[in-house]
């Protein structure tokens, strides 16, 4: 699946595209397809959020997993400070980066 | 240390109402993240992996304790309790919200601080040597003269905007402690014969992707003529630096490309002609600088002995504690590298904490060591036993300087943008592995020093034992490399082989400091026994031990 991902504009925080908005959750994350470009530009231009780009993903279970480490890592949170992420009493959830 | 003058003080409130207000226009929408961005890069605030990333400059590693409280406060008040001091003997900030970050250099400008010039295309912050002003193999303390360089490249409007980021070094002692020469100038205040100061020019050294140890340009400027000729050399790299290819634009690529002679000529031909143009600062403005830094009111009867009966006091006594010019006295390096922590990272409160002892104990001084540590330069020796135990208190009292487990590490795919992998989880295995007293102190001093991408800012080109991140289709891998230096005897390390897994880069650092300890002769520190012998020893052992998956 394609998936899109980018900065909020005012906190930098990482955020996912939820089909119509930007939600701070991978899982949250849907599968933009071909109207990838489009909603790129679209909120490329609203300048809510910085960066933006297009990013191949699976989804497993109940989550999306970003394809390469860089996004599985930007989607958590640091992997060194596991209470600075989403999922700061999951113990486990550094694994799901590797 | 330095004060702010009217203009000093002007020229950054100015500063942080411009940024406050091209902030406003940003998130209001009147700017595009591409009209903004290099307004925003100009005050050090970046856009990492999970946010914006704020960069604050302390030039050349000084600051008083008001401004490291500062540096606390901020963390607490404006990010997530702690900051990253890093390899430019500046501090980061991970968490930083753009709407803030105004009012962060506000809080700054208060005490004579900024994030000016600590990213983009101009003249970084100027380092220099962590111990300048009280170590006693120096010739005098080089800060005045990176002070002045400091002012010469503040908003310099002909290196806004060079072909590649700019990095100046300054010391004044044979004792290398900045990584002089893998700066882009590096300049050692030296005596000539007749016994007069001036400065010896290093250029066109740097790590990166094309690491380059920077040649000897020129053995003697009169002190008169130092911005002069620091003009020249950045006008000659400013005209001809590659601005087509920016991994061929910095000015090591230029010195090696004409080569160094030809850089020479070019530098004295701009020189020349620069001298008639009158562009010195009047020397009395070097005048008006150096008394800031003259030295503290020593107590001249300050005993010099020490009780050494507590074993874990005197553990740190050995390790951290350098000898001072002045009797009486020790530097102090506070290591930022407790067993399985980060690199350079320190709490809020551990920095009020550095902040108060520094007033306490250390004439209100204190220095970001190029190695993300911390220096209280001026410690009584009768002191250094309560400033121990406070700061062992604390986590910061780890006896590991330039051991293994004081590893330089840079943020990594963790926390940066550019990074193809993880920096910090290996310093953290490494600091584990390492973790016994007495194995760091058989291996004696080895500096490790691990990237996270090509660019190098954890310096690991000059690594006696060296570790780049690469990405190897979507995993990590990392390759090691030995021999590397930063001192007066710098040198770039080479390449084992193969690169290795996460753990497998681990066994294979162990595996390199067995051989070393198998083969050391007398006193040989690592480097010593590795340029000895050579790199097959290693290699052998390296890749015996744990087969390369790369």
């Amino acid at each position: 699946m394609k998936i899109l991902t980018g900065n909020d504009l005012k906190s930098g925080a990482v955020v996912w595209w939820d089909g119509s908005g930007w939600s701070l959750h991978v899982a949250d994350a849907v599968d933009a397809g071909e109207q990838a470009d489009a909603i790129l530009a679209t909120e490329s231009a609203a300048r809510r959020v910085n960066a933006a780009y297009a990013i191949d993903g699976t989804r497993e279970d109940d989550t999306v997993r970003p394809a390469h480490i860089k996004d599985r890592i930007r989607a958590l949170g640091p992997t060194v400070r596991m209470d600075l992420t989403l999922k700061p009493a999951d113990p486990e959830a550094g694994s799901w980066v590797i | 240390m330095y004060k702010y003058d009217s203009y000093d003080q002007a020229m950054v409130d100015t500063r942080v109402a411009e940024f406050r207000d091209q902030t406003r226009r940003r998130i209001e929408g009147h700017l595009t993240e591409d009209q903004f961005k290099p307004l925003r890069l100009m005050n050090g605030l970046y856009l990492q992996l999970h946010a914006y990333m704020l960069r604050v400059a302390i030039p050349y590693g000084t600051l008083n304790s008001a401004q490291m409280r500062v540096l606390g406060d901020i963390a607490d008040k404006y990010d997530r309790g702690y900051g990253h001091f890093t390899t430019r003997q500046n501090i980061q900030y991970n968490w930083i919200k753009l709407d803030e970050a105004p009012d962060i250099l506000a809080d700054l400008a208060t005490v004579e601080m900024h994030a000016i010039q600590t990213s983009g295309n101009c003249i970084r912050n100027i380092s220099s040597d962590q111990y300048a002003g009280a170590a006693a193999d120096e010739l005098v303390d080089p800060r005045p003269y990176a002070e002045l360089l400091r002012q010469w490249s503040s908003f310099h409007p002909e290196f806004v905007t060079l072909p590649r980021k700019f990095k100046i070094a300054v010391i004044a002692s044979d004792t290398d402690r900045a990584a002089m020469r893998l700066h882009d100038i590096g300049i050692q205040i030296v005596k000539n014969a007749a016994g007069e100061l001036g400065a010896r020019f290093y250029a066109g050294g740097g790590m990166g992707r094309t690491p380059m140890i920077a040649p000897m340009v020129c053995d003697f400027v009169p002190l008169d003529q130092l911005i002069t000729y620091s003009e020249a050399c950045l006008r000659v790299y400013n005209r001809y630096g590659r601005r087509d290819n920016k991994y061929k634009a910095r000015i090591k690529i230029l010195v090696h490309e004409l080569g160094r002679d030809e850089y020479v000529r070019q530098v004295e031909e701009e020189f020349a002609h620069l001298l008639t143009q009158g562009i010195e600062p009047p020397i009395a403005e070097l005048e008006r600088i150096v008394p800031f830094f003259a030295d503290p009111a020593y107590d001249v009867a300050a005993p010099d002995t020490l009780d050494r009966s507590d074993p874990d006091f005197a553990l740190w006594l050995d390790r951290n504690c350098h000898a001072h010019k002045q009797p009486g006295y020790s530097i102090v390096t506070i290591s930022l590298k407790p067993v399985g922590g980060i690199p350079g990272d320190a709490s809020a409160d551990q920095i009020r904490l550095m902040a108060d002892l520094g007033r306490d104990y250390s004439f209100d001084e204190l220095r970001v060591t190029h190695a993300q540590n911390i220096v209280l330069p001026h410690v009584r020796k009768a002191d250094l036993y309560g400033l121990w135990q406070q700061l062992d208190a604390a986590g910061l009292g780890t006896a590991n300087l330039d051991q293994i487990g004081d590893i330089i590490a840079c943020p990594g795919l963790d926390y940066c943008s550019l990074a193809n992998a993880r920096s910090i989880p290996l310093a953290q295995k490494i600091s584990e592995r390492f973790a016994a007293p007495e194995r760091q102190a058989a291996i004696g001093e080895l500096k490790l020093k691990i990237s996270g991408c090509i660019n190098a800012c954890g310096h690991h080109h000059a690594g006696h034992i060296g570790i780049l991140g690469v990405d190897k289709k979507g995993v990590e891998n990392y390759q090691l490399s030995l021999g590397g230096s930063e001192g007066a005897d710098t040198s770039l390390g080479k390449i084992t082989g193969p690169g290795f897994d996460e753990d497998g880069i681990v066994d294979a650092v162990e595996a390199a400091t067995d051989v070393y300890l198998a083969n050391k002769q007398g006193g040989e520190r690592f480097l010593d026994t590795y340029r000895r012998i050579g790199m097959e020893p290693f290699k052998d052992a390296i890749y015996a031990k744990e087969p390369a998956n790369g």
